[in-house]
């Protein structure tokens, strides 16, 4: 299971509008119906993506030419809030994006995304009105996430980012994906679980 | 110093730190659904590994059921989704509660029914609901689909610690007052982002002397405030419910669990990380205005008015929900048309809410132009509901009387809005989109508000709607 360690992640950015934006627009639940997970990109923001009674594109930033290949998502206030599903930072991975910058994220969904290494950061909403502005001026502007020194540059714009330590470091060393040393523990797993009455 | 139940289960339950510093933390009980589980367990077949501790993980479906004909799926994706964890429990060896067991339910039902949810164990399920499990003085957890691998594999997840605000509310709630008021008053006071890094323990004479049921509606809502987890700690009321039940400890066993519970109960003089006091008398019956839980107001007041507010902020907030709510700023929420009612969820699906709404609703008619559907949170709560009459009650009323499962508080079944359509809901999420069309609104209260709604054809006043029962409950 070798994963390789993320340090930093560039590319163009789509800012998208508004606060608390949950897990139920990221992925309307009807799209769920899934045994896997494979095929979830498309419907990704779709009821915000598509009119919900004419069914046409609407005016969305992800539906803008200008955007067009962008990886990543710039976001306001407590991002991913709502259900756990992981559909939803996997629908985002799946679109493409790499990266998500926000003024702030819903715990689970930070959790989820750290787990898929889709790296997010946070900063003041100053930094982030100033990045979507920057982003909306200029759609081919490359932005670029350094998780080494937390920075986030943007042409004439750099500020730093916060992301809790243990997903920093996390991603810094590849460990993102905990599965192996969670499976390398067997013998203290099992004396934990001897110690349990209700489990033993 | 003493220590708070958080801290007593996270201890027992600490395996090691993992490189990251992150706890690998052992889950006692892991409950499993149809909808986030089937990658999972792809997963873990790609990994080429079992599930550790089989036997220590239940399933039942829920999510996608039909309730009105349980078994027969029209969507060929539900009826995959169905079979694949019927499959995924067979070849694994996990403990399964299916349709015919008599026992499938909402998940957050069904554990607490068959004593799987115990004092002092930690819980996790690939639901975000997973807090209600919490009212039994467990620390349980919502998890995504690859934490679900994890646990399925080593039977452990990598988890951060979190900090513990005590809410405690004293004092005894007024008439026409229940749980999901409680719940939704907290959730107004803190924000829906109040909790996010902490667990709540939910504490004070309120608390103490609600019954299992409430205290699990209390704890079910912990996540719309933003924790990740909230409990109450275990006392009589949570042994007596206990006491019986298919998985719980039986004989000397059961003398031995209760001690053992009671020992993970916060100590006197357990220190937290933040306390909140809140008086019983000052909840009010509330409803929710917008498209976030945090939007609720009582029903006495009007919807808020966003030229009065001067926060540019707060106003783009109330402006945006209001044009989703299709609501006029500034005026009583007080005699808005319905044109949905639902009972049910895991938050107020349980047989106490068809209960209580059943002695209001006796007599009544749902208003003509008001679909109305009441939807028992198991098969258990729907057989002893159809024993003590209370479908026919319902159905007397002019509401569809359904078979279990999640319903219309989310839309991953039949079960939707259609279009615009506004509807009075026992659930625990008022999000755009959530009942199932992108345009459809929510307006959260509970049971007995959405049974008073459901009558008047309007969001009303259980109070005055039900007045004559009320005051001989009263009296
Ligand atoms: S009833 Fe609603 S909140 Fe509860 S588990 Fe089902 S979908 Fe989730």
């Amino acid at each position: 299971m070798a994963i390789e360690p993320i340090t930093q992640v560039s590319g163009t950015a789509v800012p998208i509008p508004g606060a608390d934006i949950d897990t139920d627009r990221i992925i309307p639940a009807r799209f769920m119906k899934c045994v896997t997970f494979d095929g979830l990109g498309e419907y990704a923001f779709y009821d915000v993506r598509f009119d919900p009674v004419s069914g046409e594109k609407t005016q969305h930033p992800l539906n803008d030419e200008n955007f067009k290949g962008a990886s990543i998502l710039v976001a306001g206030i407590n991002f991913g809030c709502g259900s756990s599903r992981e559909h939803a930072p996997q629908s985002l991975s799946k679109y493409g994006f790499t990266a998500i910058i926000a003024e702030s994220f819903a715990e689970i969904f930070y959790g989820n995304s750290t787990t898929l290494g889709l790296p997010c950061v946070s900063s003041s909403q100053q930094n982030i009105d100033a990045l979507k502005a920057a982003c909306s001026a200029d759609p081919s502007l490359q932005v670029k996430i350094n998780l080494e020194d937390m920075t986030v540059t943007a042409g004439a714009l750099s500020f730093s980012v916060e992301m809790p330590d243990s997903a920093r470091h996390a991603l810094l060393s590849g460990k993102y994906d905990p599965i192996k040393e969670l499976m390398d523990n067997q013998d203290k797993i099992e004396a934990t679980a001897a110690s349990l009455s209700y489990v033993s | 110093m003493g220590k708070t139940l958080y801290q007593k289960v996270w201890d027992a339950h600490r395996v090691g730190t993992l490189s990251d510093g992150r706890t690998q933390l052992f889950i006692g009980t892991h409950l499993i659904h149809e909808v986030t589980s089937p990658q999972a367990f792809g997963m873990l077949r790609d990994l080429g590994v079992g599930v550790k501790y089989p036997a220590r993980t239940f399933a039942t479906i829920d999510h996608i059921v039909p309730t009105e004909n349980q078994d027969q799926p029209a969507d060929p994706l539900a009826a995959e989704m169905i079979d694949a964890i019927r499959k995924n429990c067979d070849d694994f060896g996990v403990t399964y509660f299916d349709l015919k067991s008599g026992k499938q339910g909402i998940v957050h039902i069904v554990g607490p029914e068959q004593g799987i949810t115990q004092p002092g164990s930690t819980i996790a399920c690939g639901d975000s609901h997973t807090a209600t499990h919490g009212a039994f003085g467990a620390i349980a957890f919502g998890i995504g689909t690859t934490q679900v691998r994890d646990v399925l594999a080593t039977q452990t997840m990598a988890m951060e610690s979190l900090k513990v605000r005590k809410i405690e509310v004293n004092g005894k709630l007024r008439p026409g007052v229940y749980a999901k008021d409680v719940t939704l008053h907290i959730i107004r006071l803190l924000g829906a982002k109040g909790g996010i890094g902490y667990a709540y323990e939910y504490a004070g004479s309120t608390f103490d002397h609600f019954t299992m049921e409430e205290r699990m509606t209390v704890c079910n809502m912990a996540i719309e405030g933003g924790a990740r987890c909230g409990y109450v700690n275990p006392d009589q009321t949570t042994f007596d419910f206990l006491k019986g039940r298919p998985y719980a400890p039986t004989g000397e066993a059961w003398e031995a669990a209760v001690a053992e519970w009671k020992s993970f109960a916060s100590d006197p003089d357990a220190v937290f990380d933040d306390v909140v006091t809140i008086n019983a008398e000052d909840i009010q019956p509330s409803v929710t205005w917008g498209i976030s839980p945090d939007h609720g107001i009582t029903i006495g007041e009007d919807i808020p008015n966003p030229a009065t507010t001067k926060d540019t902020e707060e106003k783009a907030v109330i402006e945006e929900a209001l044009a989703y709510m299709k609501l006029p700023a500034g005026t009583p929420i007080k005699g808005i048309p319905i044109d949905v009612a639902f009972i049910g969820s895991c938050t107020n699906g349980r047989l106490s809410d068809f209960r209580e709404t059943a002695k209001f609703l006796k007599g009544k008619k749902v208003a003509s132009h008001v679909k109305a559907i009441a939807v028992p949170g198991s098969q258990i709560t729907a057989i002893q509901c159809e024993k003590e009459g209370i479908d026919k009650i319902f159905e007397e009323a002019g509401f569809e009387w359904r078979a279990a499962g999640c319903s219309m508080c989310l839309a991953m079944n039949p079960d939707k809005l259609v279009g615009d359509q506004i509807c009075a809901s026992s659930s625990n999420r008022n999000f755009k989109g959530r009942q199932g069309s992108p345009i459809g609104r929510t307006v959260l209260m509970s049971p007995v508000m959405v049974a008073a709604a459901a009558v008047e054809g309007k969001i009303a006043d259980a109070r005055e709607t039900f007045s004559e029962t009320f005051q001989s409950v009263v009296a």
